[in-house]
Formats: structure tokens, sequence, C-alpha cells
């Protein structure tokens, strides 16, 4: 399969994530866009990895590993940001009664 | 068509699909449940490309834990698709769809002329995603990184603790 599938697919992927971050307005749904970019670009880099395994797996054979593991330290770091920031969304819907992001345009009160 | 491109279109065409009614879904569980059936699809692909610890820690970690944890959340909060907050400006819908499609063809017609599009993916065969080349990298070059991971989940879980406990009045 060429690499330039996975490189289509994962770039619609993401700019579908950058519509919905843009477009809706409700906050759960951004993050949840937000989280499609990030697979989208865990994706690209699975793909490319096994790209290099194909082309210079002789020569060095952990050049493809690395990034399988970046991938993997890449979810970590998701995992860890999920749990703050649905943290931050159930204390602002306590304060407003909503998860409007455009709720969130002043400071005060 | 070998079964491998058979299978490489039909979850492409699953995984876009759903991903675009993440976006269209009106009612916040419908928009999770399209985005697990992504996450699945795209897992499906690292098991395409012979990734198998990184397709079965996609299905554990982000359809397992981090889906159920968006689905709690949501019922917590009793949302459904009347009090979702929809977008009053048509335009802002609009240009947002031309923003994010741009973002679309610039990259992909920025990337269409360099080399690397000329090189070809290695399907289905190769050991490098599997748990043991990866298990081994893991614990000998990559110890310390994945030791530091524990001390930042520890950090997120006493911040998740601390934002969401009632402040007492």
């Amino acid at each position: 399969m060429p690499v330039y599938y996975y490189i289509f697919l994962a770039t619609a992927l993401f700019s579908i994530g950058v519509i919905g971050v843009l477009v809706r307005r409700s906050a759960i749904i951004i993050f949840m866009c937000v989280e499609l970019m990030l697979n989208a670009a865990n994706l690209l880099l699975v793909a490319f990895s096994k790209m290099h395994h194909q082309s210079i797996g002789m020569i060095n054979p952990r050049a493809a590993s690395d990034a399988q593991i970046f991938v993997f330290f890449i979810m970590v770091v998701a995992a860890a940001e999920v749990s703050v920031g649905l943290a931050i969304i159930v204390m602002m819907y306590r304060n407003t009664r909503s998860v409007d992001v455009n709720f969130l345009n002043r400071l005060k009160n | 068509m070998s079964i491998i491109g058979i299978l490489f279109w039909f979850l492409s065409v699953l995984a876009l699909g759903s991903a675009v009614m993440v976006v269209t879904s009106k009612s916040p569980v419908h928009c999770i449940l399209y985005l697990i059936l992504t996450f699945f699809a795209i897992s499906g692909h690292y098991i395409l490309l012979n990734a198998q610890f990184l397709a079965i820690v996609n299905i554990i970690v982000y359809a397992g834990a981090i889906m159920v944890l968006f689905l709690f959340v949501v019922m917590l909060m009793n949302l459904n698709a009347d009090s979702e907050p929809h977008q009053k400006n048509k335009w802002l819908l609009y240009i947002g769809g031309i923003a994010g499609g741009s973002l679309l063809l610039v990259i992909v017609a920025a990337l269409k002329q360099t080399a690397a599009t000329t090189q070809v993916v290695q399907m289905n065969t190769g050991d490098v995603g599997l748990i043991k080349n990866l298990g081994i990298l893991l614990f000998t070059d990559y110890v310390f990184p994945f030791e530091i991971s524990s001390v930042l989940f520890l950090s997120a879980m006493i911040g998740a603790v601390v934002i969401s406990k009632r402040e007492a009045r």
C-alpha cells in the first residue's frame, strides 16, 4: 500500500477534527475532536514507521520501533490529559450549568 | 484487489464516515459511540500494519478507558440533543468547514510532490510492532520515560481530584 494513501487518510481525519473544533460549541465534543486529531497523528506515525521498516529496516532496525514507542507515549499523555480535561469540564458545568464554550468568554464571576 | 486492499478501503471509509458523524451528530452520546467506531477502525488499521501492540493498547486505552470516561461524564451531566448548544451563526459553520477543507487541500497538495510518497508501507508482515520487540525496547532504552509517565499519571490523578473537588463554603 503506498504511503500516500495513509497520508491522505490521516490528513482527512485531522481536518475533520479541526472542523469539529471550529464548528461545534459543546466543550465535550470539542474535546472529542481533539482526541480524533491525536489519533490521526498516531496513525500517520505508525504508517511512517512501517515505511521506514520497509526501506531502511535492514540497515537500522531500531528506526522503526522508535516511532511505535513514541505513539505509545502519545497515548499515555492523552490518557492523562483526558482525565484532567474532563475534570475541568465538570467544574465548568457546575459553575455555568452548561457546556457551551461561549459562556467562557468572560473571566470575572 | 487483494484482501488487504479491500480491508484497507473498508476501514478507511468506516473511519472517515464515523468521524464525519462525530462532527455532525446532535446528541453527545451518539458522538461518543461514533468516536468509538472510529477508534476501532484505526485499531483495524494498526492490525493491518502488523502493529499489534498498538492496536491492543488503542482498544484498551482509547475505546475502553477514555471513551468510558467521556460517556460517564456525559451521563453524569445528563446531556442530550435538547441541551446541546447549537451554533446560531450559520456563517461560522460554513467558515469552519471551508477552513478545515482548505487545511486538507493544502497539506495533501504540499505532500503530493515529495519523494516519500512513492514509497510503500509494509503491510501485514514485519515484526517491529510485536509485543516482544516493543516490550524489550520499552524496558531497556525507554525505561526512564516509562517510569516518568507513572509520575505523570499520579499528578494527573491528583489534579483531577483537586479540580473536581467542591470547595468548602
